[in-house]
């Protein structure tokens, strides 16, 4: 490419620099004023002349929002969940990818395990609410964390990626393991799993995004504060503190907010490759 | 030899052992209810009575009949269109500038994806707090200049908007990484061969860019309408579907009915109703997909 050789900065490329920050403080500005707003002491939000930065800024909204409700039962149910949940989604992918690559099962079986799986792509889990709930009350599961969990345990979504990743992978490694006298099991857990963990590694952050984060699910299965979830809690958080506080209703927002963010800054790599390489295949 | 005697049996066996978890769970939370819907569409019930009354078809005539079901079709198209639309308008100029060889794009890109990933609820919260029109960052900001801020409260349309443009920040960023990751899978010598011909920036962009994108536009579409069409949160938590019903959509609905209401009935027509339509908008997806492919 020619490089630029006259003036180092180059008109375009200023506006092109100006957009990217107006574009970073368009994203950031709601987040920056969520965090702000958690140090601000209640007369200070509703001062009129308002301010951006709080001018007195305090910790008293983080512990005043941790007891209005019971935040720390809602994050131990949220904790729960979204460990479980992730962890039954990684296995169950992993297992049925692997089938469905690597076993020599006659082609109409695997093709119709295949077909259930995307079938069930198809169907967004919004759609299946009224009946799950009513299964679940049948099996007097309401409310409880088996209800909360078993409608996210399996994933249609993380096996069809897994097995798209499972069928890039060379499938000599396997045969000489299966040579050697590797069992399925072993070549599942000894080989493949540690081949595929990129992609399990997607699985599992989609999934713990996705449990995090879900609302409409927990707010109808769950109805007591022993097993509400933190979006259900905070929402909660929201109804009685109403538009009374709004300090404390947003340190409420970043405690369900932080551990998302904190983990996004750890993995940033693995998720936005993730996104890209499940729609250049999907 | 050996590998043309492992009897088929057992692998086979290995195959329904390996997948019967995962399939089963889906079979009785994804398939099942969708029989299930179907079934309770046809009945009267309030999800408690250990009875339930057969009335046919009745829900969905009633359904059909009521006005305010069409006026909720019709929010749903609305806050639809709105939100794919200037989603991927922000996701296409986001991908275009965060393409260019400036320094800190990788950063700025996380920034941009951050908000897909955060909690609808929490992120709802923080922007009625911003919209509130006695305290809000919007009104204050305003005031600067003299205006007064809509209400975002009690106005039915600016509750829309409201909804739309909170929607639109959290979506865009997923949207651009996608198509990054498109455009970077543009054969360059493309470029160089319009440029030689002496196409200018915008014949480029029409000519090239665009057209090479057509897939990953089209999959951002999809999987924007899709998540505009299945959104709840945010609905839930900033408008509750009002004022008197104007951000009312679908699935919002559902939810009310079945779960405000007790109506299971209504519910198992929405229910069907929501799955047919996004029956009907994956098979074109998937026609509208392989006629690219073919081309």
């Amino acid at each position: 490419m020619p490089s630029n050789t006259r003036p180092r900065i180059s008109l375009p490329l200023m506006l092109a620099y100006s957009a990217m920050a107006i574009v970073v403080i368009l994203i950031g500005l709601p987040l920056i004023w969520m965090l702000f707003a958690s140090f601000k002491q209640t007369d200070e939000i509703y001062r009129m002349p308002g301010t951006f930065f709080p001018e007195q800024p305090t910790l008293m909204n983080y512990p005043a929002a941790w007891n209005a409700v019971p935040f720390g039962r809602y994050f131990a149910n949220s904790v729960i969940t979204t460990v479980a949940a992730t962890a039954s989604k990684m296995i169950l992918a992993l297992f049925c990818a692997y089938a469905l690559v690597f076993t020599k099962a006659p082609k109409w079986l695997k093709d119709g395990a295949f077909l259930l799986i995307v079938a069930a792509l198809m169907v967004p889990s919004q759609v299946v609410i009224v009946p799950n709930y009513v299964t679940m009350s049948m099996l007097q599961w309401a409310d409880s964390y088996q209800g909360i969990i078993l409608p996210n345990a399996a994933t249609a979504f993380g096996t069809f990626l897994l097995r798209q990743y499972c069928l890039g992978l060379p499938y000599e490694v396997v045969e000489a393991a299966e040579i050697d006298g590797a069992s399925h099991w072993q070549r599942l857990w000894l080989v493949i799993m540690p081949m595929a963990q990129p992609a399990l590694v997607t699985v599992g952050l989609f999934a713990v995004v996705s449990e995090w984060n879900d609302f409409l699910w927990p707010l109808i299965i769950t109805n007591t504060n022993e097993m509400r979830t933190l979006p259900i809690g905070l929402y909660r958080l929201y109804q009685t503190e109403g538009l009374q506080n709004w300090g404390i209703i947003m340190a409420g927002t970043v405690f369900v907010v932080a551990p998302i963010v904190l983990l996004f800054v750890r993995s940033q790599k693995f998720i936005i490759e993730g996104i890209a390489a499940g729609a250049v295949r999907g | 030899m050996n590998r043309r005697q492992i009897p088929l049996l057992r692998e086979s066996l290995t195959l329904v052992g390996f997948v019967i978890l995962n399939i089963t769970l889906i079979c009785v939370f994804t398939f099942y209810p969708l029989i299930q819907g179907i079934q309770l569409s046809l009945y009267q019930w309030d999800f408690i009575s250990p009875f339930k009354t057969f009335v046919g078809a009745r829900n969905y005539v009633r359904m059909f009949n009521d006005r305010t079901f069409w006026q909720i079709m019709r929010n749903t198209f609305v806050f639809t269109f709105s939100t794919v639309s200037l989603t991927v308008l922000c996701a296409f100029g986001l991908a275009l500038l965060l393409s260019l060889p400036l320094r800190g794009r990788e950063w700025t890109r996380g920034v941009v994806f951050l908000p897909t990933l955060l909690s609808g609820a929490a992120i709802a919260l923080v922007f009625n707090y911003i919209l509130d029109d006695r305290y809000g960052m919007l009104t204050q900001f305003l005031r600067i200049f003299d205006i007064k801020s809509p209400s975002f409260y009690t106005d039915p349309f600016w509750a829309m908007v409201g909804i739309v443009v909170t929607m639109v920040w959290k979506q865009a960023g997923y949207g651009a990484v996608i198509l990054i990751a498109g455009l970077q899978g543009i054969d360059h010598t493309l470029y160089e061969a319009a440029a030689i011909d002496g196409a200018g920036r915008r014949a480029r962009l029409w000519y090239i860019t665009i057209p090479s994108l057509a897939p990953m536009l089209l999959f951002v579409v999809v999987t924007g309408i899709l998540g505009a069409f299945q959104s709840f949160d945010i609905i839930k938590v900033m408008t509750n579907g009002g004022p008197i019903n104007a951000t009312n959509v679908l699935v919002y609905n559902l939810y009310e009915r079945g779960f405000v209401n007790f109506e299971a009935g209504p519910a198992g027509v929405l229910t069907v109703v929501i799955f047919v339509i996004m029956l009907v908008l994956t098979i074109l997806q998937l026609q509208v997909g392989a006629r690219n492919n073919a081309v």
